[in-house]
């Protein structure tokens, strides 16, 4: 029982992810109808925010200790960040030690232009052309955007903490009247998870109650009736990309305690955000939502070694396997609509 | 000529004449002079063109034809690189049954994969394809160990069976692929002047094959299947209205174009006996049909041309270092020297990946119809006639 | 600036070409990069002789191989004469005098392994196909390793691997033509298990959470063989897939199952995360059977750690060198601070122990070329073979014959409590001495393969 729960807990986290990505996937594919193979990208971009955001705050001058000794022998130069000079010492370092929370104000803006930048300069062009271009070109985009930040913070995963308020776990189960240490859960994970569910529930009554989402919702269902009303149906378009990125860009700041980011953390989430978008509905974004979910739970429960002794490798395989079971059972994924994508 | 239009007849016989010549086209610059760097005529980087070569053009049967996008053909190409290694380690070394054999396993792996996988269509079907290859290649790698031998990718070993060869040579050493005694690895090095020339036993072999799939690919496209397969791209629904079933067409183009990759896993370990789990990887996957769409998506030269293009990147631009670099510009002041390094930096060698990117986009953009397109551009402009509109969206095959 | 090479076979033919645009073809019946007159494959022509650097320079361990690189390039400058000479002022033989290698200055070419057998096997043959590299060294992975230690074999080159850790490089997988300086995991057993009883006792229960993939079960065979011999228990064994990037699944179970110690059988990018994760799942900081709960990563690298940052204080392990190991230990490892001078000097930062194996690989194998006389593979071969040498950093070594690796120290480290600066996160906890470390030949674990001969190509 215990057990069931941590899966159900771990897989809510993994789901959390993959719904946010696959919400912005499908959100720019229901509305832009494009495919974009660099939303991944955009996720690892996140990522990267709260890494720079990280290293400018400890952006430093530097101090020589002629007392002490680098390794080769010489003086050490001891780096003092400007912040604390700025702010005091106690203070710099809780600003840094907030640094991840903090990339979200920082990334909000940057991924907004970025996403803004790239539908502009980029994806605009791509609306009329077929599909397999619009994943060339996208594709294309994602391995620029890889190899640049791979030239700026190397291939290595780079460690990024959560704020010291947030680090360590605490016993879920004694809440619910399990043994000591049956259920140990760490914070941030819960964070992580809450932060998502603010975010998806923010998109949805964006979409569904302002006058902007009802046009962008209008939009998905039939995009040239919306034109010929006369709305300036681009416009809108361009900011919905902004979302998007913004959305995937979050996902990456919030995630990047949990998993050290590196340049290839994209291309990793990519495949499988297309699985849980093609899974949950083309252009669904509740079935995204919803695929995210339970291909996460489903992928954790995988894993538990019962399961993997009784079918080995089907922890490698499960989400393939049932995004095929889904796929030929309901030929439009879980909330696909007729028609989408299916030439 | 072979049942070929006259148009396609010389189309024909130019790749065949490329083809032949490669070893001496390939290597443009003289073996001693800087630009050597940018020679590709030696063996291992010309059969890659060719095998990949063959791998496209089989893509392009069922990409270019149909439209159906599968993300998956990398798993034909590992169960064919499999099964070639197995024929190595159980049977012969004589290439020939392995290549068959890969082809006959490649071709029964993607009559079950197309079976399921063309039940849907669109983007559902690029799924499913991806599915099944992701799924093949996390197997290989882990599970499936016996039989692939994992991470490390099945070799050849001293202790295999090998029935119709009998012992193994008494030295201790590897037995050597061969097609019916002739080495794939015998060369002939023919020195002109300052240039050198390499002409290279399994390049021809390849060179067979890969005439032999481009014959196939020609006929594919201008017969009446073709049609049929051209029917479904343009209008399905029109088509089962007319009582066709388009099935039949799908299936049949996707375990030909299966089998095709199956031939060039077949040829990559006669090549090279060693299949390692990557080879079904979807990125694996995700370059042949950057291969097919930069080339020119259904057209006949267009895949080779892209498969070409990326190999020919992927093995020159990442050998570039910086010490190449100021070799070249050895010749300017130092400080120039060291700006333009630092300038041409970033691209090679290990940003290779970069350049890579950039060109897709850059192709993507301006050329939509993929090289084919460019070439045509550039062959009207020296026409000095306007570029006919219509031949953008229909490049000449 | 150092020139490389690029004209062998330029070279080579114009002495063959009789009269101008006169063609002449010479059949050869061997492989392709056979020369016809030396009796072995890219015998140097000219007055240059060319090694090719074979490194992931794109893919999770390019930052790795761009630190072998940097160390390959080093050992060719202090072969060529130029810079200070690093580890051969302390190399236990004198014949390199910074001329370069019998008489012609050593050239390198580099290539991308991109972690990837079929990429790294390509490069590998145009480095010998088209620019005539007579050894190939480099790699950082055992895959990748073996797959073109086999090629070099085949092609008949020298292979002098680089970081490949897997028993098989030099086991199942051996080969006449490669030679491994590096450690591998049936080591780390044998290293490890003291320092772990010395601290955590003979009375333990473990969990193992292994990479699915040879390295990680080959990894996982030694610790249990030698846990189990000091009384441990092994609670489970789980396998997680390479790249699962989220571990947690598969951290959960482990509070629950009794175990008080986890051991991590990952490397690289699934080691960082996989770390991390444990940390913030609190396993550390749990109570199991009245002990402590510990976490420990057989298989430690710099690079890693820096990954994993604070999360792998305390944490043991084992690495085949470290760059303070001569001033914690004494000039036993000698070679040590030589290196870490001249790497440290040209680069900015200390060297990995990645960048010391394959520079001590270069030297090693130029070493060998002048002992034996000749770039004959065959030849280098022999004059490898059972080398016993000093000097390279890593205390008295030996080349052994009967399976080209070779044994020596191995370095016992753990996170350190209180990094000084950011290149100081391992501190050295011990040493198991080479012979704890020597295993017999005919050990269970390195059968099934044979080196053959070795093959010199033509």
């Amino acid at each position: 029982m215990e057990s069931i729960i941590l899966q159900i807990l771990t897989g809510l986290d993994k789901g959390s992810a993959y719904a946010l990505i696959a919400l912005g996937l499908t959100l720019i594919f229901g509305t832009l109808g494009v495919v974009n193979f660099a939303h991944g990208a955009l996720f690892m971009i996140g990522a990267f925010c709260a890494v720079t955001l990280h290293r400018l705050l400890q952006f430093s001058h530097v101090v020589i200790d002629e007392t002490q000794t680098d390794f080769l022998g010489n003086p050490r130069k001891i780096e003092v960040p400007y912040i604390y000079d700025w702010l005091g010492e106690p203070l710099g370092r809780a600003v840094i030690d907030w640094s991840v929370p903090l990339a979200i104000l920082f990334a909000v803006p940057v991924m907004i232009l970025i996403g803004v930048i790239m539908e502009r300069g980029l994806i605009k062009h791509f609306y009329k052309r077929s599909h397999a271009d619009q994943i060339l070109v996208t594709f294309g985009l994602a391995i620029v955007l890889q190899e640049i930040i791979k030239a700026f913070y190397g291939a290595n995963p780079i460690p990024m903490g959560a704020p010291s308020a947030f680090v360590g776990s605490f016993d879920f189960g004694v809440l619910v009247g399990f043994d000591v240490n049956s259920v140990i859960y760490p914070y941030w994970r819960l964070v992580y998870f809450g932060f998502s569910m603010v975010i998806i529930a923010a998109v949805f009554a964006f979409l569904q109650f302002t006058t902007f989402g009802m046009v962008v919702r209008a939009g998905m269902a039939d995009r040239e009736t919306v034109g010929l009303l006369g709305i300036n149906i681009d416009k809108r378009f361009t900011i919905v990309f902004g979302i998007a990125a913004a959305v995937a860009g979050l996902a990456g700041v919030m995630y990047t305690p949990i998993l050290s980011p590196n340049y290839n953390m994209g291309m990793d989430f990519l495949v499988l955000s297309f699985v849980v978008v093609v899974v949950g509905g083309m252009g669904s974004l509740p079935g995204a939502v919803l695929a995210g979910f339970l291909l996460g739970i489903l992928q954790s429960f995988a894993s538990m070694s019962v399961v993997v002794e009784t079918i080995p490798g089907i922890n490698q395989v499960v989400i393939y396997l049932v995004a095929m079971i889904i796929l030929l059972v309901r030929p439009r994924g879980l909330m696909g609509r007729k028609g989408v994508m299916e030439d | 000529m072979l049942g070929l239009t006259r148009k396609d007849t010389i189309l024909f016989l130019i790749v065949i004449a490329m083809v032949i010549c490669a070893p001496v086209l390939l290597n443009p610059f003289p073996s001693n002079s800087a630009l050597a760097q940018f020679n590709a005529g030696y063996p291992d980087l010309m059969q890659r063109f060719l095998i990949f070569g063959i791998f496209a053009i089989g893509f392009n049967i069922l990409f270019g034809l149909t439209g159906y996008l599968s993300f998956g053909h990398a798993a034909f190409l590992g169960a064919g690189s499999y099964a070639g290694v197995w024929m190595f380690k159980l049977l012969s070394m004589n290439v020939l049954p392995a290549i068959l054999v890969s082809i006959l396993v490649a071709g029964v792996f993607s009559v079950l994969i197309g079976f399921v996988s063309l039940r849907r269509s669109g983007i559902y079907f690029s799924i499913l394809t991806l599915a099944f290859a992701q799924m093949s290649y996390a197997l290989a790698y882990s599970v499936l160990t016996p039989i692939t031998n994992g991470e490390t990718g099945l070799q050849l070993s001293l202790n295999d069976p090998r029935i119709l060869d009998g012992v193994a040579a008494a030295d201790g050493s590897l037995p050597v692929a061969n097609f019916f005694g002739v080495e794939m690895r015998d060369s002939l090095d023919v020195a002109l002047g300052g240039w050198s020339f390499t002409f290279n036993a399994g390049y021809y072999l390849c060179a067979v094959f890969m005439i032999l799939a481009f014959y196939i690919a020609i006929r594919i496209f201008r017969s009446p299947f073709g049609m049929m397969l051209r029917a479904v791209k343009s209008n399905q629904q029109r088509m089962s209205y007319t009582g066709l079933n388009p099935r039949p067409y799908t299936l049949a183009a996707f375990v030909i174009s299966g089998m095709f990759a199956g031939l060039a896993g077949g040829l990559m370990v006669a090549m090279d006996p060693l299949a390692g789990a990557e080879r079904m990887q979807w990125t694996r996957s995700g370059e042949v049909v950057l291969m097919t769409i930069l080339g020119g998506m259904g057209t006949l030269i267009g895949p080779v041309l892209g498969a070409g293009l990326i190999k020919y990147l992927e093995n020159i631009l990442s050998k570039i270092n910086d010490n190449v670099l100021h070799q070249w510009f050895s010749f300017m002041p130092d400080g120039l020297e060291n700006v333009i390094v630092t300038l041409i930096h970033p691209f090679v060698g290990k940003g290779w990946h970069l350049t890579l990117g950039l060109m897709f986009m850059a192709v993507v953009i301006f050329l939509p119809g993929g090289l084919v397109q460019g070439g045509q551009k550039i062959a009207a402009l020296l026409r000095r006639k306007k570029a006919d509109p219509n031949t953008v969206k229909q490049p000449a095959e | 600036m150092s020139k490389s090479n690029f004209t062998r076979r330029g070279l080579m033919k114009t002495g063959a070409a009789t009269g101008a645009g006169l063609a002449m073809p010479t059949i050869f019946t061997g492989a392709v990069w056979s020369a016809a007159h030396s009796g072995f494959t890219n015998a140097p022509q000219g007055d240059t002789v060319t090694f090719g650097f074979n490194v992931p320079q794109t893919g999770a361990y390019a930052d790795e191989g761009l630190d072998e690189l940097r160390a390959f390039e080093l050992a060719v400058e202090h072969l060529n004469g130029q810079g200070d000479g690093g580890m051969l002022q302390t190399f236990s033989e004198k014949n390199l005098d910074g001329t370069g290698l019998l008489g012609k200055r050593v050239t390198f070419v580099s290539g991308d392994t991109q972690t990837n057998s079929d990429a790294a096997r390509a490069s590998a043959r145009s480095m010998i196909e088209k620019d005539g590299a007579i050894m190939i060294s480099g790699g950082s992975s055992s895959g990748v390793a073996i797959a073109v230690q086999g090629l070099c074999q085949d092609a008949g080159v020298i292979f002098m691997a680089g970081l490949t850790h897997s028993n098989d490089t030099t086991g199942k997988d051996r080969r006449a033509n490669g030679f491994r300086h590096f450690f591998n995991t049936e080591m780390s057993g044998r290293a490890l298990a003291p320092i772990l009883e010395a601290n955590y006792g003979k009375d333990r229960k473990a969990y193992h959470l292994t990479a699915d993939y040879t390295w990680g079960w080959s990894q996982e065979k030694s610790m249990r063989t030698y846990t189990e011999a000091l009384g441990w228990e092994t609670v489970n064994t789980v396998l997680t897939p390479v790249g699962a990037g989220d571990f947690s699944s598969y951290i959960t179970p482990v509070a629950q199952s009794g175990a008080d110690v986890l051991v991590l059988n990952h490397y690289g990018g699934d080691m960082v995360n996989s770390l991390t994760q444990a940390v913030q799942f609190g396993l550390r900081s749990l109570q199991a059977n009245g002990k402590d709960f510990t976490i420990v990563v057989p298989l430690y690298s710099e690079l890693m750690a820096r990954g994993a940052g604070a999360n792998i204080k305390g944490i043991f392990g084992s690495q085949n060198w470290d760059w303070k190991i001569e001033n914690v230990l004494g000039d036993r490892y000698t070679g040590t601070n030589a290196f870490v001078q001249s790497f440290g000097t040209k680069y900015g930062f200390p060297p990995s122990q990645a960048a010391q194996t394959c520079y001590a690989q270069a030297i090693l194998y130029a070493d060998a070329v002048t002992r034996a006389g000749s770039f004959n593979p065959c030849a280098v071969a022999e004059a490898l073979e059972g080398f016993e040498f000093n000097g390279l950093g890593n205390g008295p070594t030996l080349y052994r014959a009967e399976d080209h690796q070779c044994f020596k120290d191995v370095v016992v480290v753990k996170g350190k409590e209180n990094p000084e600066n950011e290149f100081d996160l391992v501190e050295i906890v011990d040493i198991t001495p080479r012979d704890t470390a020597t295993y017999p030949v005919d050990h269970p674990d390195f059968q099934g393969g044979s080196l053959g001969t070795c093959n010199p190509g033509a």
